[in-house]
Parts: structure tokens; sequence; C-alpha cells
């Protein structure tokens, strides 16, 4: 127990020591060789990374499992710039984070500007689709490399993608191929799409259909939700109603906003299963994941942080970690050299998944696997095993080179 | 006192029948397996390939090796943040000994003592005294500390660090890093050529195995890549490492690829692949190399492979999530 105490002081200190001094061991529990490590040593480089986060538009109601952390996202790009100073210590690297919150409607273009102002070469965007094209032409003259963490719309992969943006966050179709194809792989095949009143949701609708074409589903039925945007009062009355569509397999949502999806479970007036934006849900993390080292970044996380990591953070430890580890090989925080990096046909991201992401050049857009989990597990992870493809399996899930429209530029 | 004398004789006449009982059971080679998933360690048989005993453990073994002389097991408890010690003879739990959290690999200086201890979730290598169980040192590294190796005379110790691809070269004398070998992704394992002049590391998730010198300012020789007909790189990954104390082969687990991989140890040349039970994981020898034991963490098995045939003969079923095993004479 003594040294436990003694071990977390030791890490704790290290961390807040890193960069400024020789981390102290001064327990009496250890005796007289303690580690000098490479901290002594006055960093070469510094990679400034900046973080601009909007708050969404709340949802009429949200359940109180699923109230946001106020540091939703960014606590993973902390996470993130903490295991990259322990990396980077060995090879005289440091890493600094500025970080922006938006309040919800307002521009976030200028906290963007005021972060290049301050030097940051490497930006984490977690702002609107509209928003992100915007603040992309905005600073295409800067030296700076712009990383899509939070938006999924696939428009920014295709008409609308940039040559000085990265994404990690997975796309819409990457998130309903990874889907469908288990859904494909169970057999069930007939869906009931449920879309919501937002845009968002008709972009999530628009996905599925897709995914459901390309893997051999089909939509037997197909309805918008307009119950209002809190039904839950009235869910055991309306939502039997609402369900009367004749046979199918799977009553597959597209709600993005979080209005109605969690209130059809068991109220549906057939027993199907449901999946989509709720109940059997692709993401790309879930405190649930435990799989391939994966355990230790959610135990790493909830040490720092004493929650757990959601997929924002997920994706925004992604972000921060992708420029870390390019960082290892251009020992320099020059972002062209940092971006040539990424897109090296070397460049592999180990991130928990059992494969390695890494970054399709075509349009910029992280490739790794999609967990399939639903509140309390994740079920699997696709690609699902099957599902061949001439490069790496991971490019079943998506826009693939061919049907890509992207032009970088 | 007629008793007394009576309930002592008793005793001894229990326990002799206990050691007559046991001796013969253990007269030949075993190996120890711990399996992940139930918290236990599988103790078989070499001789007749059949598990003599399953012991419970502590939560989450996995790293697991044995004393010079072979008689006694260490093995990490990584949710009970111990390390464990068994008498290889009797099965019995010894003592415990301070780990950090979360040990996960460790290696055993070659006079069998300290012990060299990767703590995974606290960026550290812990150093403890196994006779008096003090702690002599805790030397931070990189991020998810993972394999632990070290050279033959000592004087090294290696670990390699996950998240940050590094092997991390540490004097033993000092207990400080002389050296950082940045590898591909997800490095697993550091394995010492019995003669000292090569070090192996294998990268999981880069899916290669960096071969060293160590005599030469730790500079890369060699990258060895697999090919495997059939099977997608994606699934190659490299992880166990073990060489023949000859230093003519190597053999390399690589995980879902389901494949032990035979290397020249020389030319550093693939020359086949051996197939193995599920998601791969550790390997090791028996005393006198003529087997060489997979663990197979998916199919809850163990493969045992005959070196000089270099052919899979027998699996046999452990617990839930095989990791590592050990080989005592």
């Amino acid at each position: 127990m003594g040294l436990k105490t003694n071990a977390a002081g030791v890490a704790l200190a290290f961390v807040c020591a890193f960069g400024t001094a020789l981390p102290a061991l001064a327990q009496n529990a250890a005796p007289p060789l303690g580690p000098k490590a490479a901290a002594v040593i006055a960093p070469e480089q510094t990679f400034r990374i900046g973080v601009v986060r909007q708050i969404p538009e709340p949802p009429p109601w949200i359940a109180p499992l699923q109230m946001p952390p106020d540091d939703l996202g960014i606590a993973g790009a902390e996470l993130g710039i903490r295991d990259n100073l322990t990396s980077g210590r060995f090879v005289k690297l440091d890493y600094k984070l500025s970080t922006e919150v938006v309040p919800t409607g307002e521009d976030p273009l200028p906290a963007v500007e005021k972060l290049v102002a301050d030097g940051n070469n490497f930006i984490l965007l977690d702002v609107l689709a509209k928003d992100l094209v915007r603040i992309a032409d905005a600073v295409k003259d800067k030296d700076v490399i712009l990383i899509n963490v939070g938006a999924t719309d696939d428009v920014l992969r295709q008409q609308d993608c940039r040559a000085n943006v990265f994404h990690i966050a997975p796309s819409r179709a990457m998130l309903t191929d990874a889907l469908a194809q288990f859904l494909v792989t169970k057999r069930w095949l007939n869906w009931f799409l449920m879309t919501g009143r937002t845009d968002a949701d008709k972009l999530y609708a628009e996905a599925l259909k897709r995914s459901a074409k390309k893997f051999g589903a089909k939509i037997v039925a197909e309805k918008t939700w307009d119950y209002g945007p809190d039904a839950r009062a009235t869910a055991q009355a309306e939502v039997p109603r609402g369900t009367q569509v004749g046979e199918y397999d799977m009553l597959v949502v597209a709600d993005e906003l979080g209005e109605f999806g969690d209130i059809l479970p068991y109220n549906t007036w057939l027993s199907r299963p449901i999946a989509g934006t709720q109940g059997l849900m692709p993401l790309s993390w879930h405190p649930t994941m435990e799989n391939w080292g994966a355990s230790q970044l959610q135990s790493r996380f909830f040490k720092q942080h004493k929650r757990l990591m959601q997929p924002l953070d997920f994706q925004m430890w992604e972000g921060v970690f992708s420029i870390g580890s390019a960082s290892l090989k251009t020992r320099s925080s020059d972002p062209a050299k940092v971006k040539a990096q990424m897109l090296a046909p070397d460049y592999d991201l180990p991130v928990f998944k059992g494969v390695a992401a890494s970054f399709r050049p075509w349009d910029q857009q992280l490739r790794q696997p999609i967990l399939l989990t639903h509140a309390t597990n994740t079920v699997t992870l696709s690609p699902q095993s099957g599902f061949l493809h001439q490069r790496t399996p991971l490019d079943t899930l998506g826009v693939d080179q061919p049907e890509s429209v992207c032009k970088l530029n | 006192m007629k008793r007394h004398l009576t309930l002592s004789t008793g005793l001894l006449a229990l326990a002799g029948v206990l050691i007559v009982d046991a001796a013969p059971a253990f007269a030949q080679a075993r190996a120890f397996v711990s399996n992940e998933r139930d918290h236990t360690m599988s103790v078989i048989d070499m001789d007749t390939l059949k598990v003599i005993d399953t012991i419970k453990t502590g939560r989450r073994p996995r790293g697991i090796i044995a004393s010079p002389d072979g008689k006694l097991i260490y093995l990490c408890a990584s949710d009970d943040n111990r390390v464990e010690v068994y008498d290889a003879k009797t099965l019995k739990l010894v003592k415990t000994l301070r780990s950090g959290p979360d040990p996960e690999l460790f290696v055993l200086h070659p006079s069998g003592n300290p012990l060299y201890i990767a703590n995974e979730d606290d960026n550290m290598v812990t150093v403890v005294n196994v006779e008096n169980n003090d702690l002599i040192a805790e030397i931070p590294v990189g991020v998810e500390p993972e394999g632990m190796g070290i050279s033959p005379d000592g004087k090294f110790m290696v670990n390699t660090s996950e998240t940050t691809n590094m092997a991390h070269v540490v004097d033993t004398a000092t207990n400080e890093i002389i050296e950082n070998i940045l590898v591909d992704s997800r490095p697993r394992i550091a394995e010492f050529s019995a003669d000292g002049k090569q070090l192996w590391v294998s990268a999981e998730v880069g899916g290669t195995v960096a071969v060293v010198d160590p005599t030469d300012g730790w500079k890369i020789i060699k990258k060895i890549s697999f090919k495997i007909p059939g099977v997608n790189d994606d699934a190659i990954q490299p992880v166990g490492v073990r060489l023949t104390k000859d230093g003519s082969k190597a053999f390399i687990a690589l995980g879902p690829a389901n494949r032990v991989a035979v290397v020249d140890a020389k030319t550093l040349e693939v020359e086949k692949y051996l197939l193995v039970g599920q998601r791969v994981w550790q390997l090791g020898f028996t005393p006198d190399e003529k087997f060489l034991i997979s663990t197979n963490g998916n199919s809850n098995d163990i493969s045992i492979i005959d070196v000089a045939s270099e052919k899979v003969t027998k699996s046999v079923p452990v617990g839930r999530l095989p990791w590592g095993v050990v080989v005592v004479p």
C-alpha cells in the first residue's frame, strides 16, 4: 500500500514538473537510485497544439446518465499531451496545449485566429461542418494543420475536403458501414428506419441507406419521428402505434440529438432490437472497450480525470497523439514535415483496437476500426471478418478511393 | 503425553504420505501457464503433456518467469498490483512482492535478484529486491511500459514502452536510461541473444521485429517483417520472441495470425510459419530446448512445438486466455 501511494505521487510529480525541472523523487521509501530522466535537458522542439471546441446546441432533454461533462473532449486532449510529453522527453520534444471553448451559436473563427496568432501550428477542431470549411479557408495560407475531431459530415471528406484538414472523427459513412457489416453478418437484413427532425438526422439516415445498399440490407419501412421533442411521458402509448409497419428485423434510428432514440427500446410494437444513434451504436470509443490494451488508456484517462472516456475524449486524444506519434520521427515541429509524416506509408497509429490506424491519402480521413456498443458492452468491432479489401479491411468502412470526389489542393 | 505423541506421529505420517505422493508427479519438467481471464495458473507435466494442477492466483495473471535455479515461479497478478512467488515443486504461494501498480511483465537479474517490473499504468519500471521486498528504484520510462529484457551479463535492462514506441536501455549499475531506440508501433517484447550480441524487439502493431546490435551504439541492424499467404498484413502482430541458446534460430509469436515464425538468427531471414492456436501470445522453451510452448489466448490452449523438426506436435487445453509460459526442470 505504501508503495502504491508513493508510486502515484512520483507519477504526479513527474507530470507536473515536466518541462521545467527534474521530477522530484524524494519519497523516503525510495533509496538513492532515483531516476535522472532526460527531462533535465531543455526541449529542442516545441509542438504547440490548440483546441477549439464549440458547445453544441443542447437537446430538449438529457438523460441523467448522458449529462455531458464540462471538459468533454478537452480532457482527452490533455491526456494526449501528457502521453506525448512522456514519450517526447526521451528525444527532447515538448508539447503545449491551449484550449478555447466557444459558446453555442457564437463564431468559432476568432478563437482559431487567436490560437494561430499565438503560434499554435496544430489545431484540433470540434465545430460544425459549415464553420470548419470557413476556418480551413481562412487559415489556408498560414502554417497550420487543422484536425477535425468532431464533425462526422461526409461532405467534409468529399466536395468540401481541404488539404489543410485531417479528419480523426469517423464519418457518418464509416459509422453506418460498420453497423451494416455487423447486421448483415447476423442476417438481420430488413430494416425499419426511423429518422429525426434535424438536418443531421437526415444525413445519418442517408448514410444508413447508402450502407444498406452497399452491404445488401433492405430498408423495408421508413418513418419520421413526429411526436414532438420530448415524448418521454407518452412513449408507452405512442411508440407502439408509430412502429406498426409490418415485419422487419431491426429498427435503425437516426437521432443524433438524442430526442427519441432512447425511448424506443421496449416500446416498439414488435420485439425487435434497435441500432444506430441509439441501441447498438457504431462509435469510435466507449468506456466498455477493454481489449488490445484499451483498458490501459481507459485507466490512464480515469486516473487523470476521474470519469469515463467518451468518444469525443478519445478523438481528441487521437488527434494529439497523431501529432505526437509523427513528431518522434520528424523531431521537428514544422507542420509541413509533420503532415508529410502523417501521410507517409509507414505511419501507423496504435489506437487500442487491434490494428493500426492510418490516414487515407485521398481525403486525409483516419481509417480505424469502429466499435459497436450498447450502454454496457462493446459487442464487436468492424470491419467484420470476411469483408475484404485489396488495401486493408479498414477501407471497407466509409468512402473508398474510387468513389471519392475529394480533390485536395 | 501419550496422546500428544500419537498426534505428532500421525501428522508426520500424513506429511510423509503427501511427500511420497507428490514427489513422482513432479520428477519431470513442468510448464506453468498464466491464464489471464480466469485468474489461474495451469501446471503441465511435460512428459505426459497433461495438466496436473490448476492453481488459483491473484487477479489477471500475466507475466510469468522462473528463478535461475527453477525453484521459484514469479507471476504478475496485474489487477492485484503484486508479484506472487510460488514454489515450483509444492505449487504453494511462498510470498508476494511489491510490484508497483498494474505489473504486466518483468525480468530477473541473471543472478536471481533484483526483479525489474514494468508498471503499465504508471510509465515506470519498478526495481525490487526479491529477498526482502525492498524498493530499489523506480525508473520513469515511456507510456505503457511492457516488454522487459536483460543482457546475459546483467549489465543492461531493456524496457519497451508500447505507446511511446521505444526500447529504453537502462544501465543496471545506475538504473538510468542510457539509450532510447525508436522502433515500430506497440513494442511488446525485448529479448537478448544468449551471447548478448543481439537484442530482438517485437512491434505488435508495426508488424515487425527489430534486431538491435548492443555492441554498436544500439543501432537497428534489421527490421524483420512477415508475409503469410492468405493472412492479411493487419493480422500479423509479433509479440513473444525466443532465441535458441546456440543463437541459430528465433521463434516469433504472431498474435492473431495464429502462427509462430521460425527465423534464421544468423541471416535474419524468415524460414517458415508454424500454425498454432488462436492469438498466439508468448513462447517458452523447455530447459533442454527440445520443445517450445506457445500460449494461444483465444483458443484457450497451448501448442507444443518440436524444435528440431519445427513441427507442431500437440495442443493442450488450459485456462481462459492463456498469456505467458515458463518451463522449469
